[in-house]
């Protein structure tokens, strides 16, 4: 994981947003062992406490669990899986729509578009 | 005796060197160096002491020290006023060259092992190697850089729980600078050890610090959490640094 914070914003949502994106890309598979928050903090050069909230994010929302002695695992949840990529598509149509939007397009070109540039793609 | 929460404890801090001593020609309007510093530091935490030269930094780390005497105020390190005791529980780093230039990098740790009760031989080898310091080497041979990643090891050595660093960045190479940073991360246990370290050069420390205190005048201009400023303000602890003092 080599990471390139945005120092105007939380680092340790930005740390969870990376793992998240390693898990929608599949570098990262339900039941892989992912670095102790040691190791994390001294490859991204972060206070540990700040990588330690990281981890304690990933743990509430279902991401990951500790298992004592042996580390901290992606969920074998595949439900889980789903929904990050849900989350991260929504995100990208987000952005997306907000950026056509600001352009004056309405809805319904939008759509026209998306469907003659998907359609163009594919050729 | 209930151990509190803070590892040092600071009320109404005032420290005047006096008119007619010109220190370092940065008295501000007032000639206080200090100018009313209240302020509490918890324990295992990593705390950036950030403000421009003249605002107070290192005459606030020397009073924790115990080595500046309060013209008024109360300063209190782990529940009691700097005193020999309290020596035990800090390891302050000077912004000069302290060490014997004539010794050897092995000979300042076995001088240092034989100083301090609080001394870690073992994790002083470790950190030595994690710095790239060779022990055979003469003081007086070490680059700057060299001689400041010393220092830092001598500082993180002991077995402290606090630990007071005074522009440990200051003037030195950039890879001598990431590798003290490092060295941070490196030598950090779970909790139980605070490490204040004043600088003026933010951009490169920033992800490195739990908490920032911003010095102006002599007094606190802003004391939060890293990550509770980026969320508050949408900018980086550079970008408030400039807006404080820029």
């Amino acid at each position: 994981m080599q990471l390139n914070f945005d120092l105007r914003k939380p680092i340790y949502l930005q740390i969870v947003d990376e793992f998240k994106r390693s898990i929608a890309r599949g570098e990262l598979k339900p039941g892989d062992k992912i670095p102790s928050q040691r190791e994390l903090a001294q490859k991204v050069k972060v206070n540990p406490n700040t990588v330690q909230k990281a981890y304690q994010e990933m743990e509430r929302i279902k991401l990951v669990e500790t298992l004592r002695g042996q580390g901290t695992f992606i969920r074998k949840d595949e439900s889980v899986l789903k929904n990050i990529r849900d989350e991260m598509a929504r995100e990208a149509l987000r952005t997306f729509l907000q950026e056509m939007k600001a352009l004056g397009f309405v809805p319904q070109d939008i759509l026209a578009l998306v469907e003659t540039e998907v359609a163009r793609q594919e050729l | 005796m209930v151990e509190s929460r803070y590892i040092v404890e600071i009320e109404d801090l005032r420290k005047n060197y006096g008119s007619t001593r010109c220190w370092r020609g940065s008295h501000n309007s007032h000639g206080l160096a200090l100018d009313g510093v209240t302020l509490n530091m918890a324990r295992g935490k990593i705390i950036g002491l950030l403000g421009p030269n003249g605002s107070g930094k290192s005459t606030l780390l020397k009073s924790i020290a115990g080595l500046v005497k309060p013209s008024a105020g109360r300063v209190l390190v782990d529940g009691e006023p700097p005193s020999v005791r309290t020596k035990d529980k800090v390891a302050y780093l000077p912004e000069i060259d302290h060490l014997y230039s004539w010794m050897t990098v092995k000979e300042i740790l076995d001088f240092m092992a034989s100083f301090y009760s609080s001394w870690q031989q073992e994790r002083a080898w470790e950190l030595l190697e994690f710095m790239n310091l060779q022990g055979e080497k003469k003081v007086r041979n070490l680059s700057k850089g060299m001689r400041a990643r010393l220092k830092l090891v001598i500082s993180l050595a002991r077995n402290v729980p606090l630990v007071l660093l005074d522009e440990p960045l200051s003037g030195i190479d950039p890879p001598s600078r990431a590798r003290i940073l490092e060295s941070l991360v490196f030598q950090y246990r779970e909790g139980d050890q605070t490490i204040v370290l004043s600088t003026h050069e933010v951009t490169e420390a920033e992800t490195i610090f739990e908490d920032v205190i911003f010095l102006h005048e002599g007094k606190v201009k802003l004391y939060d959490s890293a990550e509770n400023l980026r969320a508050r303000h949408g900018c980086s602890i550079q970008d408030l640094w400039e807006e404080v003092y820029g």
